[in-house]
């Protein structure tokens, strides 16, 4: 029986074949493969939701949707992005990774492990078919703030239920990866030794820890106002519709850094290996990446300047706002002062996270703007914050997975991708990224709000521009799935150490990594 | 790359030199538009500041980082060093960015504070967010008493594209906030349904509505004109189509306009005891159900299957009057039916005398605005 050979311990390579081997597996490369191409589905499926907006916001006047489907369009769009898309694909990550990194045999909780990748399909289908019932799907943003979230139909509480599924499925995934990482280290291996992605997951997993519960328990409120008859959030009941944005920024803010941590993480695994030369300042950055996290759960009310709090509110939370800047810019100077009389080379990896850095810099700088109380006024809510958010979104995290699904993608299929395709891929998804997003700035700080299906046509020309970029950013995807499906099937056999610059554990197993990673483990020096 | 950086260069360049001259409807409009107020110009000033800050640190990573890419490569033979921390280094660029940050953080400090002075207004207004319209109350100062909605006034068909769009599309309205230039103006600023914001960005404000709170701002306008803003919070289906439009004129004006306003509705009281017959409450209530009620529930009174109820042959249409009544002035909790309390008597009344003798509904009856001036009681 299947289920009793996986209680056997160290039986490399026997597991059942086709669909039940996924179903039952508690092996952390499968699972780390299915949350990968878990994540990759719902990027296209969230992508292609981007592309029926900007296909509306082509022209002015109302052509392909209405706008009620507009609306959902963009709230689904988001939340597919961030919760199917990007989280889905870190986790993806750290599960193929963490135990090769840290010389562990597999995740600690496996069968856990299957559990939290099997709860995201159910999820991904209550908020897909919600588009289907009356009403639709839920079309209050991805921000659902509540008077108008009572108002939806049922489209919203089956975004609530995947909501709460998501989120166990976070918590659980975790839990998993602090227990992991700190219980099964290679002999050796201190904290301080480990490598950097590997600590920004583990701070990510306590901050997914701290605050998805969180996110529970508003979207809970928000069901029970809906249905059971509460006032949380409802003035007239005695409720406060701002109590709901300071919970649901109190998750959404740490959330932010949950999806750009890892991302951090996987630059600085790439940049040293490329640059043949040891990461710069390492404790620097993990006391960086450690008061990005704390920071981050304190700052939340700066999504809410424009909805009214006392002056030392706004003061409070614009200077601890801005103090991010701080250990952020330590970052980008350890990059950089990682490259700095290295012996570089420009593989896709490297030219990801070069990339990477250039736009976070950028996503960075349109934050601090977005910090600055006054200025915020203006530009809260308006296509300056998409683009802020986009700047350190895809850029940011898109970028940094593209970065780490280049760098690993060796050891994970034992062929080396076509590297003159993954240039491609880099450069187009460059010039169309900034085509799409760089003049959404311009778009906000002459006016235009965000959430809207027409405009005035003032913003005519730019929206046509940032379309004609999406769809070009759109296509260029399908160029990456071609060229890890090239890989996955053949190409150049690569050797147990792909990147001659490649220093963490990983690079001493053979490629493809064995089902069961290290058998025994290594010892660290 | 270049491409990216030459924009932001770009972007400064206009930002400091010609930004100023730049009409409203600039199709190429790069910043933020010509200040209208104090406070305005103040975070236009902050913000062009802010750029050129960006602008140096940019320069100096990015030369920093392209100098390397360019001449630590192993293709032109580089051989890598070896080091890897200078506690020195690390600590001048941890302390170097946060005495930037308290140069950016001083001046928006003071601006905050001008903010959120809203003390000894001239005139105050009270602006309520509907969906998906705004109302104005002109409480205190010239003008007080003074009270009205704001439609926008774009045609339907130049936004399904059946005729040509015209220059202020989808940014004018049929009675725009009017107010002295040279005053100080408070706006207090609520909601009735959900959440709005009221922004006009020459102006420099932009604040939440709330419902069941209040929130106030406030504006001084330089010189006459017409700015013109949205509302900048997600509120529903028609949120891209609920503008708002300010018109700053020279206080001699704004004297006769109040004076305007005041004879005409001074001309619209009506006794609320007069008994109208059923033909003058259905046109009455025909135009007011195209302000109000044509955006949900649809001109034939189908609504849209699954999120807007349907009106003709519906329940509430055809039944008891005193239930139609009740969901026409308080709304239906847990739907996007919104309370119509702000409406007068006779549009309550004749709406719901409408509704109830349109399309297919034959209910016969007619409500007066005396009883719904009783059930107000």
């Amino acid at each position: 029986m299947a289920a009793v050979e996986h209680d056997i311990p160290h039986t490399q390579e026997h597991y059942p074949t086709g669909v039940m081997r996924w179903l039952t597996t508690t092996n952390h490369k499968d699972i780390g493969t299915m949350y990968l191409w878990f994540s990759f589905l719902m990027f296209l499926t969230g992508g292609v939701m981007a592309l029926t907006i900007r296909a509306e916001l082509f022209q002015p006047g109302l052509q392909i949707v209405n706008p009620e489907f507009f609306n959902q369009l963009t709230t689904m769009h988001g939340l597919i992005m961030v919760f199917g898309a990007i989280m889905p694909a870190f986790v993806g990550f750290a599960n193929w990774q963490i135990p090769m990194m840290i010389g562990a045999p597999d995740m600690a909780f496996a069968r856990m492990n299957n559990w939290s990748f099997w709860l995201l399909p159910p999820a991904a289908l209550l908020l897909i078919t919600s588009f289907f019932v009356p009403g639709g799907a839920a079309a209050g943003g991805w921000t659902f703030y509540p008077p108008l979230s009572v108002q939806m139909g049922i489209g919203m509480d089956m975004m609530i239920f995947a909501i709460h599924i998501l989120g166990a499925s976070s918590i659980m995934g975790a839990i998993n990866i602090i227990t992991t990482i700190l219980n099964m280290r290679a002999p050796g291996m201190t904290l301080m030794k480990m490598p950097m992605f590997v600590w920004t997951w583990l701070i990510t997993a306590y901050l997914l820890v701290l605050v998805m519960p969180v996110l529970a328990g508003v979207v809970t409120m928000l069901l029970t106002d809906r249905n059971f008859g509460t006032n949380f959030f409802n003035a007239a009941g005695g409720g406060d519709p701002v109590m709901f944005q300071h919970i649901f920024w109190f998750f959404g803010h740490p959330e932010v850094y949950i999806m750009i941590l890892p991302s951090f993480g996987i630059v600085s695994e790439v940049i040293p290996t490329f640059a043949r030369k040891p990461l710069f300042g390492y404790s620097s950055m993990v006391y960086a990446t450690a008061s990005i996290a704390i920071l981050s759960c304190i700052v939340w009310a700066h999504h809410m300047f424009t909805a009214g709090m006392p002056v030392t509110g706004q003061l409070f939370f614009m200077y601890g706002t801005m103090l991010i800047a701080v250990p952020t810019g330590v970052k980008v100077f350890n990059w950089t002062a990682t490259m700095w009389r290295g012996s570089m080379t420009f593989e896709t990896p490297m030219l990801f996270s070069i990339g990477f850095i250039f736009l976070f810099v950028i996503g960075g700088f349109s934050g601090v703007v977005c910090a600055i109380v006054p200025i915020d006024v203006q530009v809260q809510d308006t296509y300056y914050v998409i683009a802020h958010f986009h700047y350190v979104l895809v850029s940011g995290s898109l970028f940094a997975i593209f970065a780490g699904a280049y760098y690993w993608l060796p050891k994970w299929t034992g062929h080396m991708y076509d590297e003159t395709l993954g240039k491609w891929h880099f450069w187009l998804s460059m010039f169309f990224f900034n085509l799409t997003f760089f003049v959404q700035h311009f778009l906000g700080l002459a006016g235009m709000p965000r959430r809207i299906p027409d405009y005035a046509l003032q913003f005519a020309d730019f929206n046509m521009i940032s379309s004609i970029g999406a769809f070009g950013f759109g296509s260029t995807q399908l160029l990456f799935l071609y060229i890890v499906l090239k890989c996955i099937r053949g190409g150049a056999k690569a050797p147990a150490k792909a990147w001659e610059g490649g220093k963490t554990l990983e690079w001493t197993l053979p490629s493809p990594a064995p089902y069961h990673s290290f058998h025994t483990s290594p010892v660290i020096k | 790359m270049n491409r990216a950086a030459a924009s932001i260069v770009g972007m400064m360049a206009i930002a400091l030199y010609s930004g100023m001259g730049m009409a409203a409807a600039d199709p190429y409009q790069l910043n933020l538009p010509e200040p209208q107020t104090i406070i305005a110009r103040q975070i236009y000033d902050q913000h062009t500041m802010l750029l050129w800050i960006c602008l140096a640190i940019f320069i100096g990573v990015f030369g920093v980082m392209f100098y390397s890419v360019l001449k630590h490569r192993k293709s032109v033979g580089y051989k890598a060093a070896n080091f890897h921390h200078s506690t020195t280094v690390e600590i001048i660029w941890t302390i170097i960015p946060f005495f930037i940050l308290v140069g950016m953080a001083f001046p928006a400090t003071k601006t905050i504070i001008a903010m959120k002075d809203t003390s000894s207004p001239d005139i105050t207004i009270k602006t309520t967010g509907y969906q998906w319209k705004w109302g104005y109350d002109y409480l205190t100062g010239e003008g007080e008493g003074i009270s009205f909605l704001s439609n926008l006034a774009t045609p339907r068909a130049q936004i399904e594209n059946a005729s040509p769009k015209e220059e202020n599309y989808l940014l004018e309205v049929d009675n725009p906030v009017v107010v002295p230039i040279g005053k100080k103006v408070r706006i207090i600023i609520t909601a009735n349904d959900v959440l709005h914001a009221w922004w006009v960005p020459a102006l420099g404000v932009k604040q939440d509505a709330i419902p069941g709170y209040i929130r106030d701002a406030w504006f001084t306008i330089d010189k006459p004109g017409t700015y013109r803003g949205q509302c900048a919070e997600l509120c529903g289906k028609d949120h891209g189509f609920m503008p708002i439009v300010v018109e700053a004129v020279e206080p001699e004006k704004y004297t006769q306009w109040v004076a305007e306003q005041k004879s005409k509705s001074a001309a619209a009281v009506v006794d609320v005891s007069k008994e109208f017959t059923m033909d003058e409450l259905k046109a009455e209530g025909e135009k007011v159900y195209a302000a109000n009620c044509v955006a949900c529930h649809q001109a034939n009174g189908k609504g849209i299957p699954g999120t807007f109820a349907a009106l003709d042959g519906s329940k509430v249409a055809t039944g008891p009057k005193a239930g139609h009544i009740d969901i026409v002035m308080n709304g239906k909790t847990g739907t996007a039916m919104a309370a119509f309390k702000h409406l007068s008597d006779v549009q309550i009344a004749a709406v719901v005398t409408y509704e109830r003798n349109a399309w297919g509904n034959t209910a016969g009856d007619v409500v007066q605005p005396s009883e719904i001036n009783e059930l107000r009681k």
